[in-house]
């Protein structure tokens, strides 16, 4: 049962295993392991950004695709769901609706831009990912009277999600609808983190790691190339665009900052690469890890700058806002000495 | 005996129509000037439109062009190279504050002299900064191009930030030099001197590179190397010098590109290079990855039909550069002039 759920794809190390079970167990038990809304918060986003890194994942780590336009979809399907719940009044109707209708639209974008670029070679996708990616980014601030623009605009959600509706004491927790939509957000990710894991482990992503390998060979053998690029494409924008739906149910709201900017892309290239390319439990561990040090080590750093105040450039180094600059370095030395991420290293430098 | 075999070879030209399919790149920017005169009307705006579309298509050009040519070159994308244009406007303008009594003085002479020493120095900075990213970020990963994607976006990520370290985390507003304010009046449009300044130099350039390409054996050999590399190292060249060389001239050309578009702007921000790469992306593509005429054709293709939008319907502007994209690939998959072959 255990192993058709993870689709036969074993962690293949003991340590591994027990941080994934670790990860597991935490955010299952989130509400009752740590108290608090920060921690919450946290446990949510780690949910939502593994799916979106497994997403990404699929691209980058086992299509060999790079793609800048992953938060696109991740926005798509945000203000997927905050638009129509915008238009068409708080319930779950509008949440399920505008997540298909945004996942399909990030899927047909997707198909479109795969059929421009990845048709002629595989490097023009990355330029040209990003230059969509930024002009969608753009006009996404322009609009502002359907976007809400920079601002960007919070919604209502269905009031049994919501903070006020309370449903009685589990072990000292007051489970409050607040804690409901967290369970929304973890087993929906979690189930289409399954999703994802199968489709990497089917004959289908068996292909696509072939492709990785030796796209000339693969050609050779037989397989459309273009059309396996451009299938694991379109599947992990939609499944990008789901990411963003669960996104914005959790925080009911959408905006350009928290959806559509360059860093969440650089965020999510880091997850994969430090985690692991072309395993979809890096992609898990990689989230998790960075979701964590951008929560708690920022504040660190702030300390840290306080600290050495006295030292003018090394302060000035340290300052939170340089977060960046050392996601940057950490990103150059983890492509050049682990490039098969933590997964890779735990299952024996392989 | 055996006679000669019994046809008659003729002279024939190319019939018109594959003539003019040939020359149709080079046709699309005179047709795109007509067509925005048609469109817009009123001759004055027309031309105040089109010169400072000619500006920003040449300041795009000059930032284009070392990116295709080290694509071409060694199959090496760098997504870095936004990095530079930043370096380079941040120098430059840099020297321009140092100066500012030169810059303030009301003297052509003057104004010219700081907007030269500025041009020099982020020339020179960009130019060492492009042989220690080579050296450091670029060497290892030859040949792999998601690792050069991914390593050269790291790269561009922590230069940007060390901008902010050394100049601080706001953006800089500046004066231009006293004498390059303003406009001249030329049958009644408005033409900004720096506009003109920026195409004359743009074209100076232009006509500099072409020379050296068609006229001089370093240009035979980076335009061999383009089409073939290894029939060049073959022939005993060593290409990865010229490469070398290629990728430090192009990393101080984007160091260039940078001043002159912060003069333009007279803002500069550390996040300016990575904006201007989506344009120069953009530029690279259409006009043919390796190919330094398409990326001139595309960037001033770029530039009028940018001008000419944000003119005629200001809120289709943002798109008009995704639209010709689209267009263009449509159009030729490739690219208009694809240089690189089998790579």
């Amino acid at each position: 049962m255990l192993m058709r759920l993870i689709s036969g794809d074993r962690p293949r190390s003991r340590i591994l295993t027990l941080v994934l079970l670790a990860i597991f167990l935490g955010l299952l038990f989130a509400p009752f392991l740590f108290p608090g809304v920060r921690a919450l918060e946290t446990a949510a986003r780690i949910s939502i950004f593994i799916l979106l890194a497994a997403s990404y994942d699929l691209l980058l780590g086992y299509t060999g695709v790079v793609s800048f336009a992953h938060t696109m979809f991740f926005g798509m399907g945000a203000y997927g769901v905050g638009l129509a719940s915008q238009h068409m009044g708080r319930g779950f109707g509008p949440l399920i609706l505008g997540s298909l209708a945004a996942a399909v639209l990030a899927a047909a974008l997707a198909f479109i831009i795969a059929l421009f670029s990845l048709r002629v070679r595989a490097i023009f996708f990355a330029m040209i990912t990003l230059a969509v990616a930024s002009a969608v980014a753009v006009l996404v601030s322009q609009l502002s009277s359907i976007t809400g623009g920079e601002d960007g605009f919070t919604f209502q959600i269905p009031r049994a999600l919501g903070p006020a509706n309370r449903m009685g004491e589990v072990m000292g927790v007051n489970i409050t609808g607040k804690i409901l939509n967290y369970y929304v957000v973890f087993f929906i990710s979690l189930a289409l983190f399954f999703v994802l894991l199968r489709i990497v482990n089917s004959p289908f992503g068996t292909v696509l790691k072939a492709i990785r390998e030796n796209d000339f060979r693969a050609e050779a053998i037989g397989y459309r190339v273009v059309r396996y690029r451009t299938i694991a494409t379109c599947i992990s924008a939609a499944m990008a665009a789901l990411a963003g739906s669960l996104f914005a149910l959790w925080l009911r709201y959408v905006g350009p900052e928290t959806t559509l900017s360059f860093e969440i892309m650089l965020d999510l290239l880091l997850m994969v690469v430090i985690g692991g390319m072309g395993t979809i439990w890096g992609a898990a561990i990689g989230a998790t890890v960075m979701v964590l040090a951008q929560t708690y080590l920022q504040d660190l750093m702030g300390s840290a700058a306080d600290a050495t105040m006295a030292i003018p450039m090394l302060s000035r180094l340290l300052d939170p806002d340089r977060w960046l600059l050392w996601l940057g370095v950490l990103f150059i030395l983890s492509v050049y000495f682990f490039p098969s991420g933590i997964v890779g290293r735990l299952r024996g430098g392989r | 005996m055996s006679a000669a075999p019994d046809h008659r070879p003729r002279m024939a030209d190319l019939p018109l129509g594959e003539r003019i399919a040939k020359a149709m790149p080079v046709l699309l920017v005179p047709i795109l000037l007509v067509l925005g005169f048609l469109a817009i009307g009123n001759p004055s705006s027309w031309l105040t439109l089109t010169v400072s579309g000619l500006a920003m298509g040449m300041m795009i050009f000059i930032m284009a062009s070392g990116l295709t040519l080290v694509f071409g070159l060694m199959d090496v994308i760098n997504f870095g190279h936004g990095a530079f244009i930043s370096v380079g406007a941040f120098v430059g303008i840099s020297v321009v504050l140092a100066l500012a009594e030169w810059a303030q003085a009301p003297s052509l002479l003057l104004n010219l002299g700081v907007v030269l020493l500025a041009v020099l120095a982020a020339m020179a900075i960009t130019g060492m900064l492009g042989w220690a990213f080579e050296r450091v970020i670029v060497k290892p990963v030859y040949g792999a191009h998601l690792k050069q994607i991914l390593v050269t976006v790291g790269g561009l990520i922590v230069i940007e930030q060390l901008i902010h370290v050394i100049w601080g985390p706001d953006e800089i507003f500046f004066a231009r030099p006293e004498m390059l304010k303003g406009a001249v009046t030329f049958w009644g449009a408005a033409l900004e001197k720096y506009r003109l300044l920026a195409v004359a130099i743009g074209l100076v350039l232009f006509v500099v590179m072409r020379l050296v390409f068609r006229r001089t054996r370093i240009g035979l050999i980076v335009r061999a190397g383009v089409e073939n590399g290894e029939m060049v190292e073959a022939l005993g060249y060593r290409l990865r010098l010229v490469f070398i060389g290629v990728f430090i001239a192009g990393s101080a050309l984007a160091g260039l590109g940078g001043v002159m578009w912060g003069l333009y702007q007279e803002v500069i921000t550390a996040g300016m290079g990575e904006e201007m790469m989506i344009l120069v992306f953009i530029v690279v593509i259409i006009g043919g990855l390796g190919s330094v005429e398409g990326a001139f054709i595309g960037a001033l293709l770029v530039g009028l039909l940018q001008n000419y939008i944000a003119f005629l319907e200001p809120k289709l502007a943002l798109i008009s550069n995704i639209a010709l994209l689209t267009a263009i690939l449509m159009w030729r998959p490739q690219g208009m002039m694809p240089v690189v072959k089998a790579k």
